[in-house]
C-alpha cells in the first residue's frame, strides 16, 4: 500500500513503535481504522430496520422448521416428534384437497392475470385522452379492501336475485351457475375476483416495463411493413421479457399463497371446494391450535414458493444465455 | 390521400375506446352497485331486474351504522395503526436504503440478498412461529403486535433504495468534502430529493395497513381494538340479512382509500413501477 510511506515519517530511525506492521497487528493503518469507522455507520443506518425485520421475520422462517417437528400446541408444551407431522400429513385427505385446490387456483389465475393484465397495458401504452384515466379504473379494485371486495361480488355472485345470473339469464334458458354456493363454480368465481382485483397491479408493472421498449424498433419495423400482430411478438414481448420474468415469479407467489379474499368469500367452502394451503395451515393452527402439524403444512408452502422461484429463475438465466 | 389513410386510424381510435369503456364499466360495476345498494332498503336490493337508481334515495343508511355499529372506534383504531405504521417504515425504510444504496461495508449485499430472499417467502409459511413468539412477549391482543409486524417490512428498503441509487452519488460526494456527517447526507439531501419516493411509500404503507385482514384477524381479540376490516366482517355476519346496510358499510371502509387514492395516484403508480421495473 501506498500509504506505509506516509504512515512512518520518521523514516528507519523512527520510534520503536515503527516495528514492521506484520508483528503488529492490532496497529491498523489510518486508513483501516476509516474503514471500520464507515462500516460502523454504515450498520446504524441500516439496523432499526434489519433489527425488526430479523426478529419479526427470520426467527420465525428459521424456527418454524424446528416447530414442524415437535406436537407443539395451545398449551405451550411441545416434544419432539421428528417426522410425525409429516407422515400425517402425507395420508390427511384435507391436505390433499387443499393442495389440489392451490394449484388449481395457480394454474388458472397465472395464466389469467397475466394475460389481462398485458392486455390492459399494451391498450394504454400509448398517447390516448383518457389513458390516465382508465389506468386509475384499472388499478383500483387493487388498493380496495378484501372485506368491501368479497361481500360486494358475493352479493353479485347471488345464485337467485344477483346481477350476474340475471344478465346470464337473458342468454340461456338453461340452469345458470351457483357461484359461490356451488362446489363447482365456487373456485372459478374466486378466481373471477382474484383476477379482476390483480390485473390493474400487474398492469402498471407491465406498463413500466413497456417504457423500455425502444420506439425506434417499432418505427423501423413499421417502415419494413410488419403488422402490428408481428411488431407483438418479435419486438414488444422479446423487450419486455425482464417484466415479464419478474410478473410472473410475483404472480406464481401471490398465487400460491392466496388466503384471504377466499377466506371471506368461501371460508374455503363449500365443503372444501375452495380449501387452499394457506388457509389449511390457518385452520389447524389458529383454530384447532395444533402448532406443529400446522407449522408442517407451513413447510411445504414455504418450498413451493422457494422452488417455483429457483425454477422460474433458472429458466429466465438459460433463456437470457 | 390523407383522407384515406386516416379513416382506419380513426375507426381503430374508435375501437379502442369503446373497448376501453366497456372494460372500464365492467371493472367499476361492483363499486357503482356497492354505493347504489347502500342507498337502498333492503328489500331494494335484490330485485329483479336490477335497480340501478335508488328510488328513494335512502340515505338514513349513512346515519343509522354509526349507531348500529361500533363504525367509529373501529375507523379510529385503523388510522392510529395505519399512521403509526406508515411512519416507521419510512423511518427506517430510508435510513436503511441510504446505508445499502450509498455507503460500502463488509456484509451490505450479503443482507441485502436477505432481504431479497423474504420476497419468495410468503407470510403465511411462518405467521405460526412469528405469533408464538410475539404471543410470548404478552403482546398478543395489542396494538405492537400489528405495529411490528408491518413496521419493518422488506418493501420500503427496496423502493427507497432505488430511488436513492437514482440519485448521483457525486453529491454525496460534494457533501461529505463540505464536513456533512453521512447522517446529515441523509438528512439534509437524500430526505429532501426523495419526497416523490417518501410519498409513495407512504401512501402504500398506509393502504396496506387499512386494508390487512389477517394481521388483526389473528392478533387483536378485544372489540376495543378492532380495525375496520375486522369489525366490517363481524357486522356482516351479525347482520347478514342487511344488504343495505352491509354496502354501506363497506363504502366507509373503502372511502378514505379512495380519496387517499385518488389525490395521491401518481405516487401510488410511480412507487409501483419502481420496484417492479428492476425486480
Amino acid at each position: 500500500m501506498t500509504t506505509t510511506v506516509v504512515d512512518h515519517p520518521a523514516g528507519p530511525l523512527g520510534r520503536p513503535g515503527a516495528a514492521p506492521r506484520s508483528t503488529q497487528p492490532w496497529h491498523r493503518r489510518p486508513g483501516d481504522r476509516l474503514k471500520v469507522r464507515n462500516a460502523l455507520i454504515g450498520w446504524t443506518f441500516i439496523l432499526p430496520n434489519f433489527l425488526g425485520f430479523a426478529v419479526i421475520t427470520l426467527v420465525p422462517v428459521l424456527t418454524l422448521f424446528y416447530i414442524s417437528l415437535t406436537n407443539s400446541n395451545i398449551f405451550g408444551t411441545a416434544t419432539f416428534t421428528g417426522l410425525e407431522n409429516y407422515v400425517k400429513l402425507a395420508s390427511d385427505k384435507s391436505f390433499h384437497t387443499a393442495l389440489l385446490n392451490t394449484f388449481y387456483y395457480a394454474a388458472a389465475h397465472i395464466p389469467l392475470t397475466i394475460v389481462v393484465s398485458l392486455s390492459l397495458a399494451l391498450l394504454l401504452n400509448r398517447k390516448i385522452r383518457g389513458a390516465a384515466f382508465f389506468r386509475t379504473v384499472a388499478f383500483f379494485p387493487y388498493i380496495t379492501s378484501i372485506v368491501a371486495i368479497a361481500v360486494v361480488w358475493n352479493m353479485l355472485f347471488s345464485p337467485e336475485f344477483g346481477p350476474i345470473n340475471q344478465f346470464l339469464g337473458l342468454f340461456t334458458d338453461g340452469e345458470l351457475p351457483g357461484w359461490t354456493v356451488d362446489k363447482d363454480w365456487a373456485m372459478p368465481a374466486v378466481i373471477i375476483v382474484g383476477t379482476w382485483r390483480d390485473m390493474g397491479y400487474y398492469m402498471l408493472l407491465f406498463l413500466a416495463g413497456l417504457q423500455t421498449v425502444p420506439a425506434e424498433l417499432h418505427e423501423a419495423a413499421r417502415v419494413d411493413g410488419a403488422s402490428a400482430w408481428q411488431r407483438l411478438w418479435n419486438i414488444t414481448l422479446p423487450c419486455l421479457r425482464p417484466t415479464m420474468f419478474f410478473v410472473t415469479v410475483m404472480i406464481t407467489i401471490a398465487s400460491f399463497k392466496v388466503f384471504d379474499l377466499i377466506l371471506v368469500m368461501t371460508d374455503g367452502g363449500p365443503g372444501q371446494a375452495t380449501l387452499v394451503l394457506s388457509q389449511f395451515i390457518y385452520n389447524k393452527g389458529f383454530v384447532q391450535f395444533q402448532f406443529g402439524y400446522a407449522s408442517a403444512a407451513a413447510v411445504v408452502l414455504f418450498f413451493i414458493c422457494i422452488l417455483v422461484t429457483v425454477v422460474q429463475f433458472l429458466y429466465n438465466k438459460r433463456k437470457e444465455a | 390521400m390523407a383522407a384515406r389513410s386516416n379513416a382506419p386510424a380513426v375507426a381503430a381510435r374508435v375501437v379502442l375506446y369503446v373497448v376501453l369503456c366497456t372494460a372500464a364499466a365492467l371493472i367499476l360495476l361492483p363499486f357503482a352497485w356497492m354505493v347504489i345498494s347502500s342507498l337502498k332498503t333492503n328489500n331494494q336490493v335484490f330485485t329483479a331486474p336490477v335497480q340501478w337508481v335508488p328510488d328513494p334515495v335512502r340515505w338514513a343508511n349513512y346515519l343509522d351504522i354509526w349507531a348500529r355499529s361500533d363504525m367509529a372506534t373501529w375507523l379510529k383504531n385503523t388510522a392510529f395503526l395505519a399512521v403509526t405504521v406508515t411512519f416507521l417504515q419510512v423511518l427506517t425504510g430510508s435510513f436503511a436504503a441510504y446505508g445499502f444504496a450509498k455507503m460500502r461495508f463488509p456484509g451490505r449485499d450479503v443482507l441485502f440478498l436477505v432481504y431479497i430472499g423474504t420476497i419468495a417467502v410468503p407470510w403465511q409459511s411462518y405467521f405460526i412461529p412469528q405469533f408464538q413468539m410475539i404471543s410470548g412477549w404478552g403482546l398478543n391482543n395489542t396494538f405492537w403486535a400489528i405495529i411490528l409486524l408491518q413496521a419493518f417490512g422488506a418493501f420500503g428498503v427496496f423502493l427507497m433504495k432505488q430511488y436513492y441509487e437514482s440519485i448521483p452519488d457525486s453529491l454525496c460526494e460534494a457533501a461529505r468534502i463540505d464536513g456533512l456527517s453521512e447522517y446529515g447526507i441523509w438528512w439534509r439531501i437524500m430526505v429532501p430529493l426523495s419526497v416523490p419516493a417518501i410519498a409513495s411509500l407512504t401512501l402504500i404503507t398506509f393502504v396496506n395497513t387499512w386494508n390487512d385482514y389477517l394481521g388483526p384477524l389473528i392478533y387483536l381479540r378485544d372489540r376495543e381494538l378492532w380495525t375496520i376490516q375486522i369489525g366490517l366482517k363481524s357486522f356482516i355476519g351479525q347482520y347478514n340479512a342487511e344488504y343495505a346496510l352491509i354496502m354501506t358499510g363497506s363504502v366507509l371502509s373503502v372511502l378514505p382509500i379512495a380519496i387517499i387514492f385518488l389525490l395521491g395516484q401518481r405516487y401510488f403508480v410511480e412507487g409501483i413501477a419502481t420496484t417492479g421495473v428492476k425486480g
